[in-house]
């Protein structure tokens, strides 16, 4: 357990490092058992359609990406790295502006070389999902 | 009016006025720094690189979520592009990106499918867009990035898309 939790923060530190996650604003806020959660605030910057304030989609995939190849690290195998080989994303409703954005990413699977991921993107709505999306990752051994 | 005997220049900066106009709305990708390169109708998205668009600082690589961003930009605006190219030809649209009214509206994203080919390096990027359908209410794009080499693209996609409705 205590292992895991030294993971927990060695990835958290991890993700904390990378300049894109920072430069939207991005947290890590959960990691472990195949499962990564990311977060962030609303910014003016990242607005997509100037009209009604909605953030850009590009914004939710790095958000997809980022949870995506960290739910595959906080899987139970413990691969070396990751690399994003395919990410789907379906867009089923714009986020409401002004809200936090969430992404939530389980690893489902994984076999020697290939991960499986899929991951949905949130705003304050817990029941309406924002976006699903459905990725394959490298598995680095 | 668009014709044979029409002025080099004023083709030339109406057609550049509705590109920028397209773009000249959106926060996000001024952002990311993306700019547009126009020959005739063909559009070439352009992102410079920089130290923000890093993902795996190791490596370095340009982030995933970025690629995705850059190949869904440079896949919206060419479809706003070829969906409002009669209209900027003929005269009826006059699009400028110096008044500060939201240019033409954007297709709504429905799905976007991203294929990472190869890591982003740490160096400009650059995309360019196919219209594969162009409809009233659905459109399909297809899109590719590449880096130093134009036959070696780093990343592809195809998407769907929703068209504004009512102007």
């Amino acid at each position: 357990m205590q292992q895991d939790d030294d993971r927990a923060r060695a990835a958290k530190q991890f993700f904390e490092t990378l300049p894109h996650l920072r430069a939207l604003g991005g947290r890590l806020v959960g990691f472990g058992d195949s499962r990564a959660e990311i977060e962030m605030d609303w910014r003016a910057e990242l607005v997509g359609d100037p009209r009604s304030g909605v953030i850009h989609g590009g914004v939710v995939s790095a958000l997809m990406d980022t949870s995506g190849g960290a739910a595959v690290m906080a899987h139970p195998d413990r691969p070396n790295g990751t690399a994003t080989i395919s990410l789907r994303i379906d867009y089923m409703r714009a986020a409401t502006p002004g809200s936090k954005l969430r992404a939530r990413a389980e690893c489902f699977h994984m076999t020697r070389s290939v991960a499986f991921v899929r991951a949905v993107a949130l705003d304050d709505d817990d029941e309406r999902p924002v976006a699903t999306a459905t990725g394959s990752f490298t598995v680095e051994r | 009016m668009s014709g044979r005997n029409e002025p080099l220049e004023r083709i030339k900066s109406r057609r550049d006025a509705a590109v920028a106009a397209i773009v000249a709305g959106v926060p996000y990708v001024a952002w990311l720094g993306i700019c547009f390169d126009r020959r005739g109708d063909e559009l070439t998205a352009v992102l410079p690189f920089s130290d923000k668009l890093i993902g795996n600082p190791v490596l370095p690589a340009i982030h995933g979520g970025v690629t995705a961003a850059f190949l869904e930009i440079a896949a919206t605006v060419e479809l706003t592009w070829a969906s409002i190219w009669d209209e900027v030809e003929s005269g009826r649209m006059t699009p400028d990106a110096s008044v500060p009214s939201p240019g033409p509206r954007l297709a709504k994203t429905i799905d976007f499918s991203v294929d990472y080919l190869r890591s982003g390096l740490p160096r400009d990027s650059y995309a360019r867009a196919r219209v594969v359908r162009l409809g009233r209410r659905y459109s399909s794009v297809q899109v590719e990035a590449w880096q130093d080499n134009r036959a070696r693209p780093f990343a592809m996609a195809n998407g769907h898309f929703l068209m504004p409705q009512g102007g």
